[in-house]
């Protein structure tokens, strides 16, 4: 599904990703974890299609196609959705109009006609289930004055509504307490299906208790230092990251 | 041209003029044109060299040929045909001004007792006690030489009287249109009075019709007695040789609301200039105001409140979008006197300019006398927020239409605070068409911009 090979990104002249290589396959969950500074947030954006960073070497390839020439916007539309470590308060958007236009948007994409208002709220009302976020959310100005929790929960609503094929959880677990984590992660795992896959970037191994990976990297200094199944996670929380920085 | 050279050549209309500008309005009127007169001489066009005008350049769009009409133009206009401006739900009495002289064949029917929508000029002949407790008593003459330049043509205009203990239901729809086949100057003068314990809205639109430019100098009065509530919504909707300057007086007595919004849709030239005496205890001012603009249009909103009696609130609001090489001007003012205490007034200004030549000019200023209120100012100049813009690209809204969405919620922040609800949407609607480019007219109206 998605073949990064060795993928150079820089930010004003600085290189941040010094050649990547990842394969992930339909199905899959692969966890990204490493210290501080490691280049995990930059992997996210790029393969977002963040105009921030620059690619200045190698490739991504996702179901087939090279992405680093493509929009963002065309990104989200072929499925790669980025749950943001930070998103993003817009006063004056509400969250309704927020999702109904980037759901058309996608359907118009994929030539389907835009979503009747009536079938819209039902999706609505259905998949703020799936993350416990109350009515008042979605009343609201997109992120304006929501809590640190809420606005993770609210990006994992917002997976639930666009149904994307590859999800990349950019740190959805910093900044949450335990319930807040439980019922992300719930979250998550109820989106999983055969047909997707999910990138989660995370500091720490206690989000790995909620949503079993396949697969574990340990990124440091910009790149991929190590890969193995899922136990590497508990051995990183025991030993820390100091033994992997030779 | 000078400012010199035209302010002569004002003077020179005038004084051809002066006998028959006179013979159209009462003595009540012209008596002020004398002050007016000396107040103009003294003050001149103002140049960019007067720190009020710093940021407007009125040389540049000013000068030029244009005639002056002293009588109202002779055509007929077939209201119905012309003007079909229907705003879902908002039933209106609408009000014709042509050129600037009051339209002879409107027709308001249906008025609440004692409440007046008629000529200004005729008003003068007919209700003088009225006209002569507030005709030119707000608008100060000796410090805009505009507002001095307006009393001195004044002719006509629309004239409002809402008796004590009126409320009027439904708004009031003045429709200011320019039409002509040559380059025209516009005096237009309103005078708009509210008496006690009543409640009125006046929505103004002004509009030109065909390709000829004009200069407009529109002055209104409005002066709000005890416990009324005035609401007053404008939408400036010209063409982009035309130059519009507007100056609007207010006297507001104790515990009176006015809340006004101005939406500068487009337009050559606008300069709104605002002054507000709260004159009495608890009222309050609400001055809003939105605008866009482009090429080489240029937008300025001038506001000056004065807070004189205690426990009164003013809250400013004044937000631009502003593309190519556009220009445009905040200054905004609130003065609070020294017996004015528990006086809260607050002011911002956010721009968001959309080009690399596009400049926006704003300076928020307090200047206050006693330590007992609470006040805030700021402004901000920025471009469209990047990270906002990725957030909302990054679920699959395109570029454009994501930066639509974040200059359409800049945008309604002004909006939302008109209070009639059918007016609201029909904004909202003006200026989602404003962003993306649609815009020409109304809804329903034949009226032609360019």
């Amino acid at each position: 599904m998605l073949e990064i090979k060795n993928l150079h990104a820089s930010v004003e002249g600085k290189e941040i990703l010094k050649g990547i290589n990842l394969e992930v396959h339909v199905g899959e969950v692969h966890a990204i974890m490493g210290p501080n500074g490691s280049g995990k947030s930059t992997l996210a954006s790029v393969l977002a299609g963040s105009n921030t960073f620059e690619v200045t070497k190698g490739s991504i390839h996702y179901l087939g196609e090279n992405l680093t020439e493509l929009p963002p916007e065309d990104r989200a539309r072929k499925g790669i959705f980025l749950g943001f470590q930070y998103p993003v308060e817009i006063p004056g958007v509400s969250m309704v109009n927020f999702m109904k236009t980037a759901l058309n948007e996608q359907r118009k994409f994929k030539n389907l006609e835009p979503v009747s208002a009536s079938d819209f709220l039902k999706l609505m009302r259905e998949k703020k289930e799936i993350v416990e976020i109350t009515s008042s959310l979605t009343n609201r100005s997109v992120n304006e004055g929501f809590s640190g929790g809420e606005k993770k929960k609210n990006e994992i609503f917002q997976m639930a509504i666009l149904e994307p094929k590859l999800a990349i959880l950019d740190e959805t677990d910093s900044g949450l307490d335990i319930d807040a984590l439980r019922i992300v992660a719930k979250g998550v795992n109820k989106l999983r299906n055969k047909d997707n896959a999910t990138i989660i970037i995370t500091h720490y191994q206690r989000l790995l208790e909620y949503i079993v990976p396949d697969f574990v990297h340990v990124m440091y200094k910009g790149n991929i230092v190590k890969s193995s199944g899922k136990d590497l996670a508990l051995e990183l929380e025991e030993k820390g990251y100091d033994w992997l920085k030779e | 041209m000078t400012t010199f050279e035209l302010q002569k050549e004002l003077t020179e209309i005038y004084t051809r003029n002066a006998k028959k500008i006179a013979k159209s309005t009462s003595h009540l009127i012209n008596k002020h044109r004398t002050q007016a007169f000396g107040d103009f001489q003294k003050l001149g066009i103002p140049s960019r060299k007067n720190e009020d005008y710093r940021y407007t350049d009125l040389m540049a769009y000013l000068k030029g040929d244009y005639s002056y009409e002293i009588a109202p133009a002779s055509f007929s206009v077939n209201l119905e045909e012309l003007f079909r401006c229907d705003i879902p739900e908002l039933n209106t009495h609408i009000v014709l001004v042509l050129n600037g002289f009051f339209y002879r064949k409107n027709n308001t029917t249906d008025l609440p007792e004692g409440v007046i929508i008629g000529s200004l000029a005729d008003a003068s002949l007919k209700y003088p006690e009225i006209i002569n407790k507030h005709y030119a008593q707000y608008a100060d003459t000796s410090f805009d030489s505009l507002a001095a330049l307006n009393t001195l043509f004044a002719q006509d205009g629309v004239f409002i009287y809402i008796p004590k203990n009126t409320h009027l239901d439904k708004p009031i729809q003045i429709i200011n249109l320019g039409f002509s086949f040559k380059n025209l100057r516009i005096t237009r003068r309103n005078l708009f009075v509210v008496e006690e314990g009543s409640a009125a809205s006046v929505l103004v639109c002004d509009h030109t019709l065909c390709k000829a430019s004009f200069i407009t100098n529109s002055l209104t009065e409005i002066y709000i007695g005890k416990h009324s509530k005035f609401d007053y919504v404008r939408m400036q909707n010209e063409n982009s040789i035309s130059s519009q300057i507007s100056n609007t007086f207010i006297r507001q007595e104790s515990n009176s609301k006015l809340s006004s919004n101005t939406i500068s849709l487009h337009g050559g030239l606008i300069r709104n200039n605002y002054f507000a005496k709260l004159a009495g205890e608890g009222a309050e001012n609400y001055t809003h105001g939105l605008f866009f603009c482009e090429d080489k249009q240029h937008v300025a909103n001038y506001v000056h409140i004065h807070h004189l009696k205690p426990h009164c609130k003013s809250d400013q609001l004044f937000k631009g979008i502003l593309d190519g090489e556009a220009t445009g001007a905040f200054n905004g003012k609130i003065l609070v006197d020294k017996y004015a205490v528990k006086t809260m007034a607050y002011q911002r200004n956010n721009n968001i300019l959309l080009s690399k030549k596009a400049k926006m000019n704003t300076k928020p200023q307090l200047e206050i006398y006693n330590d007992d209120v609470k006040c805030s100012h700021g402004a901000t100049v920025g471009q469209i927020d990047e990270s906002a813009l990725f957030y909302l690209r990054s679920r699959g809204i395109s570029n454009e239409q994501a930066r639509h969405l974040l200059m359409f919620a800049f945008a309604n922040e002004v909006i939302d605070k008109i209070n009639l609800d059918p007016l609201k949407d029909r904004m909202n609607d003006m200026v989602n068409k404003r962003l993306k480019g649609e815009l020409s007219r109304c809804e329903n109206c034949n009226v032609q911009l360019n």
